[in-house]
C-alpha cells in the first residue's frame, strides 16, 4: 500500500448506504409517492422532490453498462491496484452505480455481463461495494 | 422569433500567449497576457472595459479569479464572474457575456482564460486534482480519473455502435496533422494510426495518445455590441447563436453514455442562429479524448448517430472534408492548460472567420460552430460565430 485511499465522507443523506453496506445489505432509495428508484442517496426524490423515501434491500445483481480498465493510477494510493477494472453496473431495479470489479481478469470483461455484489471492509467503518461475476453467469445484449 | 442576442454581439479582439511549456509564469499572468494582447488587438483602451469573465484556475488559489485579473490589469470592472462548468466554460462564457452586452449589463467585456497545468504543478498534482473533481462518496473511492469517466462513453460507443480504436485513433492523427500546420502548437511530431495504439494504456480503450495534453497558456476575447464593433479595425465576428445543457453530474445519472447534452446544447445554438448543421463551414470541438470528438461530430449533427467513427476515418473532420474540426490541432496536439483548453477552440474559429489562419485557413469560412463540454459530458455549450449580422 501507498497511503491512503479517498475514503466516503458520511453524511445524513448517505449514513443509510454507508451503514447499510458495512452489514452487508445493498440499500436502494424508493419513493412511496412516484415509485422512483434512486442511486445515489438524498433526503429528496429526485423525480417528484417528496420526502417519503423507503430504504430497501436490493438484490445486488445488475449488468455492465460499461466499464474501463485503469492501467495509469490517479494518484499514488492506486498504483498498487492496476490494472484494475471499472465499471458501470445497471442494477436490476433500475439505477446504475460505480463500482470496480474482482475476480475477472481485464480481458474477460464484456458490456452486459450479469455482476455481483461484494462487499469489500476496507476499514472499521466503510464497506465499499465492489462486484465480481455472477455465478452461472449468462451475457444479455 | 422569440427575443434573442442572434447577431447582437461580436467578438472584436482575439489574444494569445504562447502555449506548451512556458515556465516561470503565474496563471494570473497568462489571463492578463492573453486580455493585454486582445485589446491590443481591438484597438481598446483597458479603461474602455466594464466586464471581465474568466474560468477557474487549478494552479491559482484565487477564490475571485476574475477580480485577481482585473486588479492585475488595473481594471475596476463592474460585471465580472468567474464561470465554473468545467470544459463547457469556454463556449458558455461567450454567451454569458453576449447575453450581458445585449442586456446592457456592460459595454464591452474581456472573457479570457490562462492556467499553467504543466509548469505550475507537478503531472501528479495536476491529476490529483481532477481525480478529486469526483463525488468523494460514490465515484472517486473507486479511483476514478477523469479519463476513465470519458473512457466509460468511449467504450459504451463501441459496443452500442461498433466504433473501432482504429477511428478513435485517426483523430488524434488528424489533430496532429493540424497542429503541424499551427505555429507555435504543442506537439508537431507526426503520428499514425499504428502508434496511437502502441502507446501506452491509460485507461481502456485510451491510450498515452488518445488523451490530451497537459499545457500551459491563455487566451482571452474582447466583445462589444454589434454596433459599437463597426468602429473597431478588426473584422468583427458575430455571436449568432448559444446553447447549453447539463444532464447529470454524476456519470452513473447520465440517462444515456452515447447521446449527449451537446444535442440539445447545439440544437439551441442552431435556433438562435437560424442555421442547420450543414450551414457550418468550420469547427472547434472539446477534445479532450479522441472518443468525445466521435461523439459530438453525431450530437453537433454533422453525422448520424453511430456514424462518428467512419466519419472521422474518411477524413470528415479534416481539410477537404465536411467539417473541418480543430484546425489548430486541439487540445490532442496544440495545448491544454486546464479550462483555458476550450477557448482555443473559439480562438481558431475566430481566426477562420476573420481570414487570418496563414497556412491552414479553410477557404472562404463564415460560419463556424465551437462546442465545449466537460466532466464526462457532464456540461455541454455551443457557440455558432459568423461573419455577417444575419448569419
Ligand atoms: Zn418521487
Amino acid at each position: 500500500m501507498s497511503g491512503a485511499k479517498p475514503l466516503p465522507p458520511v453524511d445524513d443523506d448517505t449514513r443509510a448506504w454507508w451503514e447499510g453496506l458495512h452489514r452487508g445489505v445493498l440499500l436502494l432509495q424508493h419513493c412511496r409517492a412516484c415509485g422512483s428508484v434512486q442511486v445515489y442517496q438524498r433526503a429528496m426524490c429526485g423525480c417528484c422532490l417528496g420526502g417519503d423515501l423507503e430504504h430497501r434491500e436490493a438484490s445486488g445483481e445488475g449488468t455492465i453498462y460499461s466499464f474501463s480498465t485503469v492501467y495509469r493510477p490517479p494518484s499514488a494510493e492506486f498504483k498498487d491496484d492496476v490494472p484494475y477494472t471499472v465499471v458501470l453496473v445497471e442494477l436490476s431495479e433500475g439505477p446504475r452505480m460505480l463500482s470496480t470489479l474482482v475476480d475477472m481478469a481485464p480481458d474477460a470483461v464484456r458490456i452486459g455481463q450479469r455482476v455481483q455484489i461484494v462487499y469489500d471492509r476496507v476499514t472499521e467503518a466503510i464497506t465499499l461495494p465492489r462486484f465480481r461475476p455472477l455465478a452461472s453467469s449468462a451475457t444479455t445484449p | 422569433m422569440a427575443r434573442s442576442l442572434s447577431g447582437e454581439v461580436a467578438i472584436v479582439g482575439v489574444g494569445e500567449t504562447p502555449v506548451g511549456k512556458v515556465p516561470g509564469k503565474s496563471a494570473l499572468w497568462f489571463n492578463a497576457e492573453a486580455t493585454r494582447v486582445a485589446l491590443r488587438d481591438a484597438g481598446l483602451d483597458k479603461s474602455q472595459v466594464d466586464g471581465l469573465l474568466t474560468g477557474t484556475s487549478f494552479v491559482a488559489p484565487f477564490h475571485r479569479m476574475s477580480v485577481a485579473v482585473s486588479e492585475y490589469l488595473g481594471i475596476q470592472p463592474t460585471f465580472s464572474n468567474t464561470l465554473e462548468v468545467s470544459g463547457a466554460t469556454a463556449a458558455a462564457s461567450i454567451g454569458l457575456a453576449a447575453a450581458a452586452i445585449h442586456s446592457g449589463l456592460a459595454e464591452a467585456v474581456v472573457v479570457c482564460c490562462g492556467d499553467n497545468m504543466l509548469s505550475g504543478m507537478t503531472r501528479d498534482r495536476a491529476v490529483q486534482a481532477l481525480v478529486s473533481s469526483r463525488d468523494p462518496q460514490y465515484e472517486a473511492p473507486f479511483g476514478l480519473l477523469v479519463p476513465t469517466t470519458f473512457a466509460l462513453t468511449a467504450q459504451r460507443h463501441m459496443h452500442e455502435y461498433g466504433t473501432t480504436p482504429e477511428q478513435l485513433a485517426q483523430v488524434a492523427v488528424t489533430m496532429r496533422e493540424h497542429a503541424r500546420r499551427a505555429p507555435g502548437a504543442q506537439m508537431t511530431a507526426p503520428i499514425t494510426v499504428a502508434d496511437v495504439l502502441a502507446s501506452k494504456m491509460v485507461t481502456t480503450p485510451y491510450h498515452v495518445l488518445d488523451c490530451s495534453l497537459v499545457s500551459d497558456g491563455g487566451v482571452a476575447f474582447v466583445l462589444t455590441s454589434a454596433e459599437r464593433a463597426r468602429d473597431f479595425r478588426t473584422k468583427p465576428v458575430y455571436v449568432l447563436g448559444a446553447g447549453e445543457s447539463y444532464s447529470q453530474e454524476h456519470i452513473f445519472c447520465a440517462e444515456s453514455l452515447t447521446t449527449t447534452g451537446a444535442r440539445i446544447s447545439s440544437e439551441r445554438a442552431y435556433r438562435m442562429a437560424g442555421l442547420r448543421p450543414a450551414d457550418m463551414d468550420v469547427a472547434g470541438i472539446y477534445d479532450c479524448f479522441t472518443g468525445t470528438v466521435v461523439t459530438m461530430v453525431e450530437d453537433l449533427g454533422f453525422c448520424a448517430k453511430g456514424e462518428g467513427g467512419p466519419f472521422v476515418a474518411a477524413g470528415e473532420i479534416t481539410f477537404g472534408g465536411r467539417i473541418p474540426t480543430n484546425t489548430h490541432g486541439g487540445l490532442l496536439s496544440y495545448a491544454h492548460p486546464g479550462i483555458p483548453g476550450g477557448f482555443f477552440h473559439i480562438a481558431e474559429v475566430v481566426r477562420q472567420l476573420r481570414g487570418e489562419a496563414h497556412g491552414r485557413q479553410v477557404a472562404g469560412a463564415r460560419l463556424g460552430l465551437v462546442h465545449s463540454l466537460g466532466g464526462g459530458f457532464a456540461t455541454n455549450a455551443t457557440i455558432v460565430l459568423g461573419t455577417e449580422r444575419n448569419g
